[in-house]
Formats: structure tokens, sequence, C-alpha cells
């Protein structure tokens, strides 16, 4: 299934959670947000949260900044 | 003691830092040290997925920093909301600094869409710092929605040309009931200094530390410089005057006439 991740559409497994897709891409859960369709996801939802093609994710970190 | 309070909380340090631009992490601690600040802002952007790089947080003690996200890439009210929310979720204290900057080159604050913005958080339960221009009016208008201060700019973010906008920063000081944080612009720390010694509460600086060959001694400057400028403020600058007014006695003088 087509997923857009940071703007950028990708194939992914179909079916797989949140939870997956960081473990999939290396990202700890802790240090990052996810926004789901403009919903802001709360680690505690990313276990139960199973994604449907064309889900647009946004993953955030903070970076440096004034 | 001479304590910032925002929020209800207080804060020996006068100066928060910025924590962008550094040449690396290690050059980020050491000026977050030797700057003697407590509160240090950070921002949010989309993880590169294929280069991850290790976290800035990793970087930052939690116990001795308050982080304050702020909402930079804004360019309206509904993006710093959405910006606002994103760091709240990362699992930060509600606090905010808000920035609207839809012009890229000058980085000018939006006013509407920064009172706007503001006016939606605070409902939310932000504790709101805002960055806007140093307009007194605007000022008042952001108090009156419950920003915890107001953050006016003293020159275009990251110019390092000092406090440019002096005469209004003044009003604002004058009129402000929530502490006064001079952002944006100070270049040097007597720019820091200057500001202080008008009575604003805190300054804010970055680019000041991060682009220079030695951020570490430059924070410890800027700590200097804030601290130089509160005590003179609390001390009270002597009167300006246009006529000389001798320091030494005027009598005594070893002549006749």
């Amino acid at each position: 299934m087509q997923l857009t991740i940071n703007g950028t559409s990708k194939d992914y497994p179909d079916s797989i959670s949140v939870q997956q897709l960081l473990v999939q891409l290396d990202l700890a859960p802790e240090l990052v947000v996810v926004e789901l369709n403009r919903d802001i996801l709360t680690p505690n939802m990313h276990a139960d949260t199973i994604l449907k093609t064309e889900d647009k994710i946004e993953l955030v970190q903070f970076v440096g900044g004034g | 003691m001479d304590k910032l309070i925002i929020a209800g909380r207080e804060f020996d340090s006068r100066l928060l830092v910025g924590t962008g631009k550094f040449a690396s992490n290690q050059a980020m601690v050491d000026a977050m040290e030797n700057s003697g600040s407590e509160i240090v802002t950070v921002a949010l952007r989309r993880v590169d997925i294929d280069n991850p790089e290790d976290s800035l947080l990793s970087h930052i003690d939690p116990k001795r920093y308050l982080l304050l996200p702020n909402t930079s890439g804004a360019r309206d009210a509904e993006e710093a909301v959405r910006l606002a929310r994103l760091a709240r979720a990362a699992g930060c204290e509600p606090w905010i600094k808000l920035e609207v900057t839809p012009d890229p080159y000058y980085l000018l604050p939006d006013p509407i869409e920064t009172l706007k913005a503001a006016e939606i958080l605070v409902k939310e339960g932000f504790i709101v710092l805002p960055y806007m221009p140093a307009d007194p009016v605007l000022a008042r208008r952001l108090e009156e929605v419950g920003t915890a201060t107001v953050m006016p700019l003293g020159a275009p973010i990251g110019t390092n040309r000092g406090v440019r906008t002096r005469d209004h920063i003044e009003i604002i000081i004058e009129q402000s009931n929530v502490p006064v944080i001079v952002d944006a612009g100070l270049g040097a720390p007597s720019h820091a200094a200057e500001a202080m010694e008008m009575g604003a509460d805190a300054v804010l600086v970055n680019t000041a530390l991060a682009d220079t060959p030695n951020p570490a001694l430059m924070a410890q400057a800027f700590c200097k410089g804030v601290q130089a400028g509160r005590e003179a403020y609390l001390a009270g600058l002597g009167t300006q005057r246009h006529q000389a007014e001798a320091s030494s006695p005027l009598t005594g003088f070893l002549r006749n006439d």
C-alpha cells in the first residue's frame, strides 16, 4: 500500500501499525511525534493504529532552533 | 532575590538561548552551560527518514533546562497552532515560543496571525511567549489575550544588529504587566546589556552565540552582559544631560581668579 510519509510517497506492507512503521524506520517512539492525516497520535496509540493505503503521516522531531 | 518570573515559574537567569546553527552539538552544550541559561529554545521539523540524525534531546538535560519549543517555519496562525500541538505531544511542558514569520527575507513576525494564534493557544492551555514586532499596541493586545510574556524584536532574526527598535521597546516595557523579553537581532553582549538597562526582563540570543568561533566564551560574555545590564537597571542609571557637570569640586583651585 502507498503511504505518504513526510511528503514522500512510498510502498509499505499492508496493515502495518504505526509502531511497526517506526521500528522499520529505526525511529525511537519517544523522540518523534506522529501525525496521521492531521491528527496527532500519542505514543500509547502507536500499537493499535493500523495504517491504510494513502494515509498521510508526518514524523517530526526537535532540532536546534532559536 | 531578583528572580525572573514567567507564568508563576521562577528563574535565576535572565538569558534565554536558542540551540540553532551551532557547528556541533558539543559547541551548543558548552554555550548553554556557560550562558547560565535555564530556558532553551528548540524547533520542530520533519525527520529525514532516509538519514535519521541523533536526537537533539539527548544533548539537553531536561532537569536543568526548560525546553521552549518554537513554531518557527509557521507562515500563519493555523500552521503555528499545529506546530505547538505537535510540540506538546512530544511530551514537553506546554510552553511555546510563538513565531509566525511569513516573509522569508526579513523573517518579521506577522502581528495579526501571531495574535490569532496566541488567542487559540492560550485557550488550549499553552503558556505562550510570542515573538512580535516591537509594537506597543500589539504588546497590549497579546497581554490581553493572556500571553505569559511579550517578546519584541531588537532587529530581524540573525542580523546581530542590536536594539534598533529601542524607542518602541521602551514604551512596551513601560506599559507591560508581563515580562518583556527582547528577542532577535542582539549580536553583542553590549546589546544585551542595553536591553537590560532599559528594563527588559530578559533577552533571548541564538545567532550571536552560534555565529562565532568560540560559542562557549561568547555565551559567558552574554551572561555577564545580561547581569551587568540588570544590575545597572536595578541601581538606576544617572540622568543624561547636555551640559557637563563636574565630578570634581569647583572650589579650591590653585589660582586666584
